[in-house]
């Protein structure tokens, strides 16, 4: 049997993700990569895979995939059902698949994104060093859709039994930020922020966590075009700001009032739209 | 020479032209521990090695781009743009003559952005420096070739556009597969040539 996985399956959004491909943002190359690097780490360690193999991140669940060889899978991310062969299984923990096997994984009641690793990793062609999908530039494979076959790379030493603690998606999310590098285009840029208030918006994606709420006040025009780096917040004209995310841009033209914290950011890529968004300017 | 602070672990450089971005950018370029080296228009962008970083620029000189070993690369054109003919009035010379001066300048990459691959060329001619469309379209073939106030470039794939385009090339500018992804780097001097 080959070692294979098809999906059975997609669910909302299944993509292949990495740790990504940064270092190439002077060619355009946004860098990628699990949006949860965290939780995409934390699944390969259950499989017995080296912590940046390649995995499903999932949006909201609803995946069902069929091993075609034996392997081992581990799903991770916020709290969620898993079963094999129709029957309940453990997320968080490794399960072991016999060929035929059938994988499904539910909606998580809270938070985004589960990763599922699998041992060997999934083994797609690398592009610019990763396997990672990037919406924005549509480099590495297209989403999955349903039949597809994914090949699996050769599995290290098996692990011993493994378990890690789910992720935990909160109401209100109070993120670390470091004022810059356009502060000065806005009045009192601090108390601004600490001030705010905002809801992630349902526009939210890999590019950029959309925010709803305080419009910040800023001066009128653009910049020429600067390098943006993951966690930027920008803001637009209208006052609406915008976290990037991993399929940011390499290049923007509106005014960066900070940057979040990098360790902080996977908690607002599992924010599902409604969740409060304040921001901590610090040091 | 205005060091922004961007995050923990990056510095945004800001100055006040290209020829001082190239000078910033050759400074950087090989660094070790630069995670990311983005030039752009007035800034360049550095990740990484910070304390290193902020040594190297106490001493940069700004008028002068260190002589470096940059690459040519030569892109063919068939000069069949839609935009060529307002291009050419714009100027008040013939579509020809647009071709001959687009053709006979020198040109660096400044820097790239807007999508993989694409590179900002800076040495356009005067006359050929003109304003973006005032309705971007929709969807700009792979491969066409436009300039857009003091820029050319080359569109690497299909995307949205604004720049008034004047021919279109069958090179490819960007391929994720290939050893050397990017066609045009910061720092290649290119020409056109009429395919």
């Amino acid at each position: 049997m080959s070692r294979t996985v098809t999906i059975v399956r997609t669910g909302p959004q299944a993509l292949v993700q990495d740790l990504g491909r940064p270092g190439h943002a002077h060619l355009g190359v946004p860098p990628s990569g699990a949006v949860d690097p965290h939780s995409l780490k934390l699944a390969n360690r259950l499989v017995g895979n080296r912590e940046g193999a390649a995995c499903l991140e999932l949006l909201l669940g609803g995946l069902a995939v069929r091993a075609g060889a034996s392997c081992t899978a581990a799903v991770t991310g916020p709290s969620v059902e898993v079963r094999v062969n129709g029957a309940l299984a453990d997320s968080h923990h490794p399960l072991h698949l016999g060929a035929g096997d059938v994988l499904e994984i539910g909606t998580p009641r809270t938070g985004l994104r589960s990763y599922l690793a699998l041992s060997g990793g999934v083994d797609v062609p690398e592009e610019l060093g990763s396997r990672s999908t990037d919406l924005l530039s549509g480099i590495g494979p297209d989403p999955l859709r349903d039949d597809d076959v994914l090949p699996l790379g050769s599995p290290g030493p098996a692990c011993g039994a493994d378990v890690v603690p789910p992720h935990h998606a909160p109401h209100r999310l109070q993120l670390p930020l470091r004022l810059g590098p356009r502060d000065d285009w806005f009045a009192d840029a601090e108390t601004q922020l600490r001030r705010g208030s905002w809801t992630v918006s349902d526009r939210s994606n890999r590019v950029g966590a959309r925010l709803h709420g305080t419009a910040l006040t800023r001066r009128d025009g653009e910049i020429p075009s600067e390098g943006m780096v993951t966690g930027a917040v920008q803001v637009p004209p209208d006052g609406q700001p915008v976290v990037f995310l991993n399929d940011h841009p390499t290049t923007g033209g509106y005014p960066v009032i900070g940057v979040v914290d990098h360790d902080h950011l996977r908690f607002l890529g599992q924010a599902r739209p409604g969740t409060v968004v304040t921001f901590r300017p610090v040091g | 020479m205005l060091l922004r602070r961007c995050g923990t672990d990056a510095l945004l450089v800001e100055v006040d032209s290209l020829t001082e971005v190239a000078a910033v950018r050759a400074a950087l370029q090989g660094l070790p521990g630069i995670e990311e080296l983005v030039p752009a228009a007035r800034t360049v962008l550095v990740k990484g090695a910070l304390t290193e970083v902020r040594k190297v620029l106490e001493d940069v000189d700004l008028t002068e781009v260190p002589a470096a070993h940059p690459r040519e690369v030569t892109i063919p054109v068939t000069y069949d743009g839609p935009d060529l003919d307002l291009v050419a009035r714009t100027a008040g010379i013939t579509p020809d003559e647009v071709v001959k001066l687009h053709t006979q300048a020198s040109y660096e990459v400044a820097f790239c952005g807007f999508a993989p691959g694409f590179g900002y060329l800076t040495g356009l001619p005067e006359v050929l420096r003109q304003p973006r469309l005032d309705s971007p379209r929709t969807k700009v073939p792979r491969g066409s070739v436009g300039i857009a106030g003091e820029f050319t470039a080359a569109y690497p794939r299909a995307t949205p556009g604004g720049w008034r385009l004047i021919g279109r090339t069958e090179i490819t500018l960007f391929d994720p597969g290939a050893e050397t992804p990017a066609l045009l780097q910061p720092g290649d001097l290119v020409r056109f040539v009429v395919a």
